[in-house]
């Protein structure tokens, strides 16, 4: 049982790979860009009064917390089609159903980060004069993202790690691209381990990164 | 003749079936793999000998950095090989099961090392060995911590047994999707899997909530 390791063949499409990487990671910040709205959106909707627009996004965050991500992809990608939905492209159908599901969980984030702005703030706003927009815009905004930066930042890397689903809709991106050096090559030790280091080594610097900008933006007590 | 949801329904329950209870096997089998191996692998990470310790965050931190799809699709080609001639199931469930076991033991170190100091050096002021520590101290205290996110994991796991559709294991999803082929009932059949999905995994979260609010009490 020997397995004699040649990556000649990896290097050789190395570039390839890299732009795979590239697509996922592009894919993995447009979605957040996107649910970052719709859980900002959501979460002030859940400050409200409202009971009918509370329970809306209570079913919305519950319903799509609980589906698989891949279940959620195919039904936009072939399902929504088959009564009218239609999209552009692949890609813009894999956005749309990430940044979605992005949102349930950025809702969540965002509703928490919200009621953890400590009320003097707002008092404080109030004093001087600012208007309610202008409270929220200046003050409560602000404090709030500083506040979710680290869940933020967390929801960035578990996207990244999810646009591998995208290869299920044949999404050149990272997974996609090692599984046809594996199907082409049969270097498959070699693809898979550079697949998954490449994976890694991306999580880890985005998580690294990320914490310097924490730490420089992190509220202090 | 006019297919109807029912019709094509009934035509499917046998497949559906076949792909629920491996939905289900597959999930339990996996959530207790990592239930098991997490403890093991939490308490290795918090009193093992250094060497083990950074073995096992090694071991963690690198299933944790992956994505799942990477990792099923890493043993199912990888797996055959090593020279085991081992179906897409069995593949698909080393994989998750190594992935649950990581998330399981980072869980468990985290409710190991949140119970204060000061309950073990009590422990031990009143002479309690190792073993009386772990079991009548720590272990009390942390289960309940252990809980709510031990059960956060295991939707995370049920919602991974799609993945394993990919390389052919006959799940829900991917039974749907033989039925949608045949009948072309798109949404209606995606519907169906995802009510399936919503029922099981609301259930398990309901019950995660119940847990975190029942011993939500426990501040230090």
């Amino acid at each position: 049982m020997t397995y004699n390791f040649n990556f000649s063949v990896i290097w050789r499409q190395f570039d390839v790979m890299l732009w795979g990487l590239g697509l996922g990671l592009l894919l993995a910040v447009i979605s957040l860009a996107i649910g970052t709205v719709i859980g900002l959106v959501c979460g002030y909707a859940f400050r409200t009064n409202n009971k009918t627009l509370r329970a809306l996004v209570w079913g919305y965050v519950e319903f799509i917390r609980n589906e698989p991500l891949l279940l959620l992809i195919f039904f936009v990608y072939f399902g929504l089609p088959a009564i009218g939905i239609r999209f552009f492209d692949k890609y813009e159908s894999f956005v749309i159903t990430l940044s979605i599901y992005a949102g349930a969980y950025l809702t969540e984030v965002f509703r928490a980060g919200l009621t953890s702005v400590p009320e003097r703030y707002v008092e404080a706003a109030k004093a001087i004069g600012l208007k309610p927009w202008q409270t929220q815009l200046y003050v409560v905004l602000p404090l709030t993202f500083r506040i979710v930066l680290p869940s933020l930042s967390n929801n960035l890397i578990s996207l990244f790690k999810d646009t591998s689903l995208a290869t299920a809709i044949a999404i050149p991106e990272l997974t996609f691209t090692a599984r046809q050096i594996n199907a082409n090559t049969y270097r498959v030790m070699e693809a898979w381990l550079t697949a998954s280091l490449l994976y890694l080594a991306t999580c880890y610097l985005i998580a690294i990164a990320l914490r310097q900008i924490e730490k420089r933006y992190s509220v202090i007590k | 003749m006019q297919r109807t949801y029912l019709g094509e329904l009934m035509k499917a329950k046998w497949s559906l079936l076949q792909g629920f209870i491996t939905t289900m096997e597959i999930s339990a089998i996996v959530i207790v793999i990592g239930l098991i191996a997490g403890m093991i692998g939490g308490l290795l990470l918090v009193y093992g000998p250094k060497p083990v310790r950074l073995l096992m965050r090694l071991y963690v931190d690198v299933l944790r950095g992956i994505p799942v799809l990477v990792l099923i699709l890493f043993s199912y080609y990888g797996l055959a090989l090593l020279g085991v001639n081992i179906s897409a199931y069995t593949a698909g469930v080393v994989a998750l099961a190594g992935f649950c076991s990581a998330h399981m033991s980072e869980t468990f170190r985290g409710a190991i090392d949140s119970i204060p100091v000061g309950q073990t050096e009590a422990a031990k002021a009143i002479g309690l060995t190792f073993q009386q520590r772990f079991v009548y101290v720590l272990l009390p205290q942390a289960a309940r911590r252990i809980v709510p996110p031990a059960i956060n994991t295991a939707v995370e796991m049920v919602k991974g047994t799609t993945l394993l559709s990919i390389i052919g294991v006959l799940d829900v999803l991917l039974a749907t999707q033989q039925t949608i082929a045949r009948n072309y009932m798109v949404i209606e059949f995606y519907a169906t899997a995802m009510l399936f999905y919503f029922v099981l995994n609301f259930t398990l979260s309901r019950m995660g909530a119940y847990f975190e609010r029942r011993f939500g009490f426990i501040r230090y």
